[in-house]
């Protein structure tokens, strides 16, 4: 017990350094705070306080009022929960899939070996191509998808066998990571013309699809590290005790990568919070979400700053909330916990 | 169209299998595999990777070839529909050496000495790692070329870099403002989240309300923060309006000065994104065994020391992946600059995004895709490279 207590004492800072860290600390609150600071504040004001130059306190130097709330919340009332139900579902939903699917795909990735063959890549592409050749010559749809993977399967089996160079696993990874390299602006016809094919323009579903496609990338890298750092030995022995790979990742990996993966669910869910020139496309009145509202508020007369501000706060509101709820899951103890025990 | 063929150059960082782990699929045998069968960790495989690599390959590989097909073509909009016009490369060529060449790259002009100090170091330096690497044991063709290339490009690009910015009466295009704001901003931001997560593992009180707080600025929408930005820094009513009066800046107004306005939107890039380098950093940290450095501060070893030895080195694989998410995110930078300053003063906010949306705007459709490879272009070079040289120094440290 006592050596516990010097070792503990050992990590402890010293009154010096304990005081420059403090204030430290202090200072980049302050730096993230005040911003956030003037956003309640203006949300509080007339616009006559807001144009006729900076005042600070409220009740001070302004007084004070609930009109932007009021007209936000109850005026607007179904304007506002429309979008904002629509943030929450699509929000939540895209975050726990792209979770699900990104962090079984880093765990393979970490723990099995891949060796696409680059020729069978190429077949695929060139399968592809000539899908898109075959539509753009007038083939019908099912024709050319039929015919084109006849092709592919005809020529995997035969000459894609021959094939030797072949990729690692991280060149996957590479592969999916560089699918956020194109920047929104160029995807967003292509994507909108895909989902006004099969009729989901508009629906959170699309929305859903998108984001978890768009956010996967991010997930398998995060997790891979997080993964990756998982002593082998708690598998191999769950394994020779007869554990099947599914087992094993479900109940010994993911619990003990809990921090990485609340980490990485709240990057996520605050992409698909946020995210506005993929929802401007894709949803109009139905499917509307909350980056929308705010940048609507841009009126011809100027931004409608004590509008903005309401709609910022309450967007912010649910994920401070969810951070609050699970910044305890990214704290010491639960990986050294899981390996001691 | 990023996994290069050269598998070498990719394999670079980040875990690679145990081998003999048990957990190895051991190809061609069909033999029990760590306790379950052969078969079941084949499909156990499958089930894992696949599904995640559908999803994005049915959303991106539809969109990549129709922007390519786009950048190489001119749409016309007419009564009777959209006319597409197959044009070759002009859209790519106008960019790099035509009309919009000052746009893209920028106004070039004669180099001052400071500017070819700085080309002669960046070309020394490059061509003394060429050098390195044909002393080196492992000399392939392929990897001699794609250095060669890559070398070539680099020195180019500083070349044309120092013309914009390190000449007289040279203006930088939306390439290099871009490049402005991804390398000052991760730079910054990955320092001061590495600091930040640091000081928040220590034996503080109140640590959960720092570390919340920390991470509050990543939760608002993009265009919320840019809209919060230019309110905060409007040159009449925002909050700051009195200290500039106190330091006697009441006449700058930091909207027309290009350099004014680029910090402006850079410090709104940082104050939004340095909490992303902070928790991921924060949740490898707190990964990391106490005990190892528990003993060394024990055993005499300063605190300096540590962080050098231990925290820094375990840090490694996810600081690479954290500076290469954001680089990547970084470079699609658009909300700031478009809401902050719409580009200005002129085009000196402008960033190549922001170019290509609003081409785009004007329905310049193959323009705006042609940009948008441009920009492709450019990550996946950056990308490569960074990739490859950290993985170089990982393998040289460890």
């Amino acid at each position: 017990m006592r050596t516990l207590f010097r070792r503990r004492s050992a990590l402890d800072l010293g009154p010096v350094s304990k005081a420059i860290s403090y204030v430290l600390l202090v200072a980049w609150a302050f730096v993230v705070l005040f911003p956030l600071y003037w956003l309640a504040i203006t949300s509080l004001k007339q616009p006559i306080d807001v144009d006729s130059g900076p005042v600070y306190l409220p009740g001070v130097d302004f007084k004070p009022t609930l009109d932007a709330w009021k007209y936000i919340l109850v005026d607007l009332q179904s304007d506002t929960v429309r979008p904002y139900v629509n943030t929450v579902v699509v929000g939540l939903s895209s975050a726990l899939i792209a979770l699900i699917l990104g962090s079984s795909a880093a765990y393979a990735l970490v723990r099995f070996r891949y060796s696409p063959r680059v020729g069978v890549i190429g077949l695929f592409v060139g399968c592809i191509l000539f899908t898109i050749v075959a539509l753009a010559l007038g083939a019908a749809v099912p024709l050319a998808v039929v015919s084109a993977a006849a092709v592919f399967l005809i020529l995997y089996q035969t000459v894609g066998r021959r094939f030797k160079r072949v990729l690692g696993n991280s060149d996957v990874a590479f592969w999916l990571i560089s699918q956020r390299m194109l920047p929104p602006v160029a995807v967003v016809i292509p994507i909108y013309v895909l989902f006004q094919r099969v009729g989901l323009l508009d629906t959170r579903q699309a929305l859903i699809i998108t984001y978890v496609a768009t956010n996967l990338p991010i997930v398998v890298w995060l997790m891979r590290d997080y993964f990756s750092n998982v002593p082998i030995e708690l598998e191999e022995s769950a394994a020779v005790d007869g554990a099947s790979p599914y087992r094993i990742f479900r109940s010994i990996v993911l619990p003990v990568a809990v921090p990485g993966l609340v980490a990485t669910f709240l990057f996520v869910l605050v992409f698909a919070w946020n995210e506005y020139l993929l929802a401007l496309f894709l949803s109009s009145a139905n499917a509307q979400t909350m980056p929308l509202t705010v940048a609507a508020q841009n009126a011809t007369r100027g931004p409608q700053w004590w509008y903005m501000s309401v709609l910022i706060l309450i967007m912010i509101l649910p994920v401070i909330a969810m951070a609050v709820a699970l910044e305890r899951y990214i704290s010491r103890g639960i990986l050294v916990g899981a390996v001691k025990g | 169209m990023a996994s290069s063929d050269n598998s070498e150059t990719l394999d670079a960082r980040g875990p690679t299998p145990v081998e003999g782990s048990g957990l190895e699929v051991a190809t061609g045998e069909r033999e029990r595999v760590a306790g379950h069968t052969f078969r079941a960790a084949v499909s156990a495989k499958n089930v894992f990777l696949w599904p995640a690599l559908l999803v994005v390959l049915a959303l991106s590989i539809f969109p990549l070839i129709v922007s390519l097909y786009l950048s190489v073509s001119r749409l016309e909009f007419q009564a009777n529909g959209i006319d597409v016009r197959f044009l070759g490369f002009d859209n790519y060529a106008s960019l790099l050496f035509g009309t919009e060449q000052d746009h893209f790259i920028g106004v070039l002009k004669p180099l001052t000495p400071v500017g070819w100090i700085i080309v002669a170091v960046v070309a020394a330096i490059t061509a003394r790692a060429f050098v390195s690497y044909l002393r080196g044991v492992n000399v392939r063709l392929l990897g001699l070329l794609l250095r060669a290339i890559a070398g070539l490009l680099l020195v180019g690009l500083v070349w044309l870099f120092a013309q914009t910015l390190f000449a007289q009466g040279g203006r930088p295009g939306t390439l290099f403002v871009t490049l402005v704001y991804v390398f000052v901003g991760i730079a910054v931001q990955y320092l001061l989240g590495l600091g930040l997560a640091v000081l928040a593992t220590q034996r503080l009180r109140g640590q959960r309300f720092f570390r919340v707080v920390f991470l509050l600025p990543m939760t608002i929408t993009p265009v919320g923060v840019a809209y919060m930005f230019r309110m905060l820094t409007d040159t009449g009513k925002g909050p700051f309006v009195p200290l500039f009066d106190l330091a006697g800046l009441q006449n700058f107004a930091w909207v027309n000065d290009p350099w004014g306005a680029r910090i402006a939107v850079m410090i709104g890039d940082i104050w939004q994104w340095t909490p992303f380098m902070f928790i991921v950093l924060l949740a490898a940290l707190e990964g990391q065994d106490q005990e190892i450095t528990e003993a060394a501060l024990v055993d005499g070893a300063n605190r300096r020391q540590v962080f050098r030895h231990i925290t820094l080195p375990a840090l490694l694989p996810v600081t690479t992946t954290v500076i290469l998410i954001r680089m990547i995110e970084a470079f699609k930078i658009i909300d700031l600059p478009n809401i902050l300053t719409n580009g200005g003063p002129g085009t000196a906010t402008e960033s190549l995004t922001l170019e290509a949306f609003f081409d785009w705007r004007t329905l310049n459709l193959g323009r705006s895709a042609a940009l948008a490879y441009m920009l492709l272009i450019v990550v996946t070079l950056i990308a490569t490279a960074y990739v490859n040289l950290v993985r170089r120094r990982v393998t040289a440290t460890a």
